[in-house]
C-alpha cells in the first residue's frame, strides 16, 4: 500500500489527519482479528480434536487394513471399499437402514401429526396430553428399548395379552424374522414421536386464529377448515419434519442393537451396527472405517437431493 | 372427525352493554371452540375418544414397566399376566437393585458427564457465537461455513477414529474419554449467532465506550440478554448427554465408569430372567428426567421447540 494515497471512501471529516485514521484502521482491525480468533479458539480446538480429525483419520483409516494391534497400518488402495461392495452383510444392512426408514418416517410423520390437531382442540389437562406423548421422547434409549423387550416378551408380555384377548395368536415379535422389523418400527414411533409432535404443535399454535374466524364467517366447518388452512398453513413444518426424520432415521441403532441384537439372523441389522461390529467386534479399523464412509456418502447424497427438493420447491 | 358441526350459522359476535362480548365462556374457550360452535358433536366426541385412547397407549408401556417392578419375581413371571398380583405389591425388586447393583454409582457418573460436557459445550459455542456474530476477523466465513457443514456428520462414522484416537491419548475408561467427543456441537453455534445477532449492539457500544473490553461486554451485557436461549441450549446438550448410549459405550468397559444407559444394557444379561429386577432398573433410570421433566414441562418443551430444528 502506498502511503501516498488519501484514503477517501466517505470517511466523514474528522480533525485528525487521514495518516492517522488509516493506522487507527489497522490497528482496530488487527485487533478485532486477534480478539476474533481468541473467542473462536476453544471452539475451533474442539471442532478440530473431536469431528475434523477423526473424519480426516477415518477416511485414511478406511484405505488400510488397520486393526486394534495396530498391525496393518499400511495403505492398500480400494481393497476394504471392494470388499464391502462384494459383501451381502454390508448390502443387507444398508437396505435395513433403507428399509427402517421408510418404514418408520411415515408413521413418525401422520401419527405426531394426527396427534398434534388432536392435542391443540384445547380439552383441559393439556400438560397431561404432553406428559402422554412428549415424555418417551427424554428416554435413554436403553429405558425405552428395556420396556419394549418386555411389553413383546412372548408369554408375559403386554402386546401378545391385548392381542391374545381379541384371539390373535402369540407372536414372538423380536424373534420372529417376519415381525422383528416391524416391532422395532412400533416401538421407534412410541419413542420418538413426541419431537415431531411437539415441532407440530408449536407450528399449530402460530396459525393466526383470524383466519379461522374468517372462514367460520364463510360457513366452512371444522373439517373443511383442517382442509383448507391447517394442513396448508403446515407446510413448510411439514417439509421440515420430513427432512429431519429421514436423517434420524437412517442413524438408527440404538434400540435395534438393544432389543435384538440386529437379529434374528441379521433380520434387523443396521448399517452403523455394521460398522460397530467390524470395528469392536471383528476388530478390523479399515474395514469398520469403508463401511462408515460408505454410509456417510448415503448421508450426504439424501441431505443434498432433499436441498435441492426443498429449494426448488420455495423458488 | 368428517362431521363437523356445518348447521350453525355465522353469527356476530353479541355485543354487550360494555361492547363485543367473547363469544364463548372460560371452558369453552380451553376447548378450543370456534364462534357459534356447539360443545357437543358427534365429531368432537370421536376426537377427544381418540386422543383420550391414544394417551392411554402412550402411557401403558410406563403403568406395565412400574407395575412389574413393584411384583415379587416370581408375580411378575406369572401366567395368565395380570396387573394386579395376588401376593400384592413390593418394593423387594427396587431394595435388591439399589443393594446390589451399580445404579447410584452410574447416576452419579451420568450426571458427572452430563454436566462437564453441558459447561464445556455451552462456554465454547457461546464464545464462538459472539465472535461470529460481532466481530470481524480474517477466515470468519469460511470458519462458519464450514462449521454450518459440518452439522451433516453423523456422529456414528466417528466412532472408530475418536476410538483410536482415545487410545493414542490414553484416555479409554476414564470421565474425558466419555465427556470430550461430546462437547462439539455444530448446530448451537448456528442456533446461539442467529440469536445474538438480534440483540441490538448499540447496547454493548454504549459500555464499549466506557472501556469495557470485549470479554467484559459478553460476559456482562450479551449473556444476561442471553438467559432464555443459553437455558435452551443447555438443557438440550444436557440431556442429549444423559442419555447417549453409542459414545459412552465404546469409550468405556469398566463397570464403575459406565454412564446409566450403558450400565442398564449390562443389568439385561446380569439379572437373566429376574424381571421385577430389570423393570425396577430401567425404571430408575428413567426417574430423574421423568421428575425433572414434570417440574420444568413448559421450559423443556419451549427449550426443544426452539434447538429442535437445528438441534437433530
Amino acid at each position: 500500500m502506498s502511503s501516498a494515497t488519501v484514503d477517501v471512501t466517505g470517511a466523514p471529516p474528522r480533525t485528525t489527519s487521514p495518516d492517522e485514521i488509516r493506522r487507527g484502521e489497522r490497528e482496530r482491525r488487527a485487533r478485532d482479528n486477534r480478539i476474533g480468533w481468541a473467542f473462536v479458539a476453544p471452539f475451533v480446538v474442539v471442532f478440530v480434536m473431536f469431528l475434523i480429525w477423526p473424519l480426516v483419520h477415518g477416511f485414511y483409516l478406511s484405505f488400510t487394513a488397520e486393526s486394534i494391534t495396530g498391525a496393518g497400518g499400511e495403505l492398500i488402495g480400494f481393497d476394504n471399499y471392494a470388499e464391502a461392495l462384494r459383501d451381502p452383510i454390508m448390502w443387507r444392512s444398508l437396505l435395513n437402514t433403507l428399509w427402517f426408514t421408510v418404514l418408520s418416517t411415515i408413521p413418525l410423520v401422520i401419527v405426531s401429526l394426527i396427534l398434534a390437531l388432536l392435542v391443540h382442540q384445547g380439552l383441559p389437562g393439556q400438560w397431561l396430553w404432553r406428559l402422554s406423548f412428549f415424555m418417551p421422547f427424554l428416554l435413554a434409549s436403553t429405558v425405552a428399548a428395556q420396556f419394549w423387550i418386555w411389553m413383546y416378551n412372548p408369554q408375559l408380555g403386554l402386546v401378545n395379552y391385548v392381542l391374545g384377548a381379541v384371539g390373535v395368536e402369540q407372536i414372538a415379535w423380536l424373534q420372529d424374522p417376519q415381525w422383528a422389523m416391524l416391532a422395532v418400527v412400533v416401538m421407534t414411533l412410541w419413542w420418538t414421536v413426541g419431537f415431531n409432535f411437539l415441532l407440530y404443535l408449536t407450528a399449530l399454535q402460530n396459525i393466526p386464529e383470524q383466519q379461522y374466524e374468517a372462514s367460520a364467517l364463510d360457513g366452512a366447518g371444522r373439517w373443511r377448515q383442517l382442509r383448507s388452512i391447517t394442513i396448508p398453513q403446515l407446510g413448510p413444518t411439514t417439509v421440515l419434519i420430513v427432512i429431519l426424520q429421514i436423517l434420524a432415521s437412517l442413524k438408527v441403532f440404538d434400540q435395534i442393537y438393544i432389543m435384538t441384537q440386529g437379529g434374528p439372523g441379521g433380520a434387523t441389522r443396521p448399517v452403523v451396527q455394521y460398522v460397530f461390529e467390524s470395528g469392536f467386534t471383528g476388530y478390523r479399523f479399515g474395514y469398520a472405517s469403508a463401511i462408515a464412509y460408505i454410509f456417510f456418502a448415503l448421508i450426504v447424497i439424501i441431505s443434498i437431493g432433499q436441498m435441492r427438493l426443498t429449494t426448488r420447491r420455495s423458488a | 372427525m368428517t362431521t363437523a358441526v356445518q348447521s350453525t350459522q355465522p353469527q356476530p359476535a353479541p355485543v354487550g352493554p360494555r361492547g363485543p362480548r367473547r363469544p364463548r365462556g372460560r371452558f369453552a374457550d380451553k376447548a378450543g371452540l370456534r364462534t357459534g360452535e356447539r360443545f357437543v358433536s358427534p365429531g368432537r366426541i370421536g376426537a377427544i375418544v381418540a386422543l383420550v385412547v391414544l394417551a392411554v397407549v402412550w402411557l401403558l408401556p410406563f403403568l406395565w414397566a412400574v407395575a412389574t417392578s413393584f411384583k415379587t419375581e416370581t408375580a411378575a413371571a406369572a401366567t395368565p399376566v395380570t396387573w394386579l398380583p395376588p401376593d400384592g405389591f413390593t418394593t423387594e425388586a427396587y431394595e435388591r437393585v439399589l443393594n446390589e447393583g451399580n445404579i447410584p454409582l452410574w447416576t452419579w457418573n451420568s450426571l458427572v458427564t452430563a454436566v462437564a460436557i453441558t459447561i464445556i459445550t455451552v462456554v465454547v459455542t457461546a464464545l464462538a457465537a459472539y465472535a461470529f456474530s460481532r466481530l470481524d476477523f480474517t477466515g470468519r466465513r469460511w470458519l462458519f461455513w464450514g462449521i454450518i457443514a459440518s452439522i451433516i456428520i453423523p456422529p456414528q462414522v466417528l466412532i472408530v477414529p475418536l476410538f483410536y484416537e482415545m487410545l493414542t491419548l490414553n484416555l479409554i475408561d476414564t470421565y474425558w474419554a466419555v465427556i470430550l467427543p461430546q462437547t462439539v456441537h455444530p448446530a448451537m453455534v448456528f442456533i446461539l449467532k442467529k440469536f445474538f445477532d438480534q440483540v441490538p449492539v448499540e447496547l454493548e457500544d454504549a459500555a464499549r465506550i466506557d472501556g469495557a473490553g470485549r470479554l467484559r461486554v459478553f460476559w456482562s451485557i450479551l449473556l444476561p440478554l442471553s438467559r432464555p436461549i443459553l437455558a435452551a441450549v443447555s438443557m438440550f446438550v444436557f440431556i442429549a448427554a444423559w442419555n447417549n448410549f453409542l459414545w459412552p459405550f465404546i469409550a468405556t468397559s469398566d463397570a464403575t465408569l459406565m454412564t446409566l444407559p450403558v450400565g442398564l444394557q449390562t443389568v439385561k444379561s446380569a439379572y437373566g430372567l429376574q424381571y421385577a429386577q430389570v423393570m425396577a432398573s430401567a425404571v430408575l433410570a428413567a426417574l430423574p428426567l421423568v421428575v425433572v421433566f414434570l417440574f420444568f414441562q413448559r421450559q423443556i418443551i419451549k427449550g426443544f421447540a426452539t434447538t429442535g430444528f437445528g438441534g437433530q
